[in-house]
């Protein structure tokens, strides 16, 4: 479970995450969703402690990961793995190269087991015969896949998705947002996953998280925010123009 | 006026503040080389770009910079009748002073810029977040290698650059000005002492520190975009040429 405590973070001027509030339940898929530049990034950062907060706490099963030292912050992030926005994949490695990576590091695999599990967790993604390409000879969905592939390869117990499926054709969108459903339902990890494909991720998630102006707006079940009555929920998911969104007068 | 003060004290807490962060990452750094220093095979693909891949520069250089020496050291010193000395005044030169400084210029201007655009580029493409959150310490993947391979990289680049300009040297001195070969080489044997050859290493030693440093640093915290990257990398390149050129003066000033 993480949890997220009064969270304030600002960059420079610019107040991001304003006294949210948050706590992801384990073993369940939670959306968050919101307008662009909400901070919806900048919170899934904070679960990982990739950035701190100027103020508030974040624990991962009760623990807290604010101003952790670096040795103890990584124990807890063994728990964890992370599909970025665009895949961050090692653009000196080859496909092959990349997933194999945290199999190499992390475990004591033979190479002939690690060949095995990289083929497959590539063709689980739908990825063949692009093992010897570098990242830049890909096409965007296809980065997105093979950060998809290295996360899933580490059966994690929490995985944070950072807009997985924005840039795919609609087909590979529903494609990765199944695996995700399906392979949730197969190990039971904890995941995130910050998205802009309304109404898509209802089908995918548990629980879903509404951030606007830096707090959690409304947190509910896919059928609670569908139904909701707030106006800013309602314009979002309508995808309106006329609002408190656009009028700024939520 | 107050607006002024404000300002300047604005600027002062900033340079203290990027002060201490830079002192920071070079104590987390050597930190990390004792604790994490990195797979041997990182180290070597390092040691091949920093110092391998830079022989033809510094080759080049010190084969000039040795003629260079020759030719002004025959003309001033045939002034005072003793061009005999010349291979004692090109050594000397080389070794004391030209060789650990102009090698460690040239491997700024060839792979200190390359390690800041290589990590800052890491960096703005997420790359270095994700290590992290594979909880796999970006120090020991990025920063020890290029560390170690500057640190055992720099003083064997140097001791080339010595050799060849000895030689670039004694091919203008004794070749074609018609210094006698024999004085040349005996000489330069009879003045060069092994405190000279020592001082030349420690100095090369320690630049190779500042290049892996500043090339680092400013890599890992680049701005945004590619003018982030572009603009870390040559604040890099020549924040690390000053500083050479400034610790060179403390540590000639310590070890004469």
């Amino acid at each position: 479970m993480i949890t997220l405590n009064g969270v304030h973070k600002s960059f420079g001027s610019q107040r991001v995450l304003n006294g949210l509030n948050l706590t992801v339940p384990a073993g369940q898929i939670t959306a968050v969703i919101g307008p662009s530049g909400e901070g919806k990034s900048v919170l899934l950062k904070h679960m990982i402690g990739l950035l701190q907060p100027d103020q508030g706490d974040v624990q991962v099963d009760g623990q807290s990961i604010v101003g952790l030292r670096r040795s103890h912050l990584n124990l807890i992030r063994e728990k964890f793995a992370m599909v970025f926005q665009n895949a961050a994949l090692f653009d000196s490695m080859t496909v092959y190269e990349n997933v194999a990576f945290p199999l190499e590091e992390k475990t004591t695999l033979s190479k002939t087991e690690i060949s095995e599990q990289v083929t497959t967790a590539l063709q689980e993604v739908g990825l063949r015969e692009v093992n010897h390409k570098y990242p830049d000879e890909l096409s965007g969905g296809m980065k997105k896949r093979v950060g998809l592939a290295r996360a899933l390869l580490l059966k994690p117990e929490i995985i944070l998705f950072d807009e997985p499926t924005t840039g795919l054709d609609p087909v590979i969108r529903r494609a990765i947002h199944q695996l995700i459903k399906d392979t949730q339902q197969k190990f039971g990890f904890t995941a995130v996953i910050v998205s802009h494909d309304i109404p898509d991720i209802f089908d995918v998630a548990h629980q879903v998280a509404m951030l606007y102006r830096g707090e959690i707006l409304q947190f509910g079940s896919p059928h609670d925010i569908q139904t909701s009555e707030h106006p800013v929920v309602r314009q979002f998911i309508s995808g309106s123009l006329d609002g408190p969104i656009n009028s700024g007068a939520a | 006026m107050r607006m002024q003060i404000q300002a300047l004290g604005r600027w002062a807490l900033t340079l203290l503040q990027e002060l201490g962060k830079t002192g920071q990452f070079l104590a987390y750094a050597l930190y990390s080389l004792v604790r994490r220093p990195g797979r041997p095979v990182h180290v070597l693909k390092q040691i091949r770009f920093i110092g391998a891949k830079s022989l033809f520069v510094i080759v080049l250089t010190a084969a000039f910079t040795g003629m260079v020496l020759g030719l002004q050291g025959y003309y001033t010193l045939t002034k005072f009748g003793s061009e005999g000395m010349l291979g004692t005044a090109v050594a000397l030169s080389l070794i004391r002073e030209l060789g650990p400084v102009l090698s460690a210029l040239m491997v700024t201007g060839r792979a200190g810029s390359a390690i800041t655009a290589e990590i800052g580029i890491m960096r703005i493409s997420e790359q270095i977040d994700a290590l992290e959150t594979m909880a796999l310490d970006p120090y020991k993947y990025l920063i020890s290698p290029k560390f170690i391979a500057a640190m055992i990289s720099m003083p064997l680049l140097c001791a080339i650059f010595d050799v060849v300009g000895i030689y670039g040297g004694w091919l203008v001195g004794v070749k074609l000005l018609g210094v006698n070969p024999g004085a040349y080489f005996s000489e330069m044997y009879r003045s060069v002492e092994w405190k000279d050859v020592y001082s030349g290493f420690v100095k090369s030693f320690s630049f190779g520190v500042i290049i892996a440093w500043i090339g680092c640093y400013k890599g890992y915290y680049a701005g945004h975009g590619a003018e982030g990257v572009s603009r870390a990398t040559t604040e890099s390149v020549v924040l690390t040429s000053v500083l050479i050129l400034i610790w060179d003066y403390f540590l000639t000033s310590v070890l004469l």
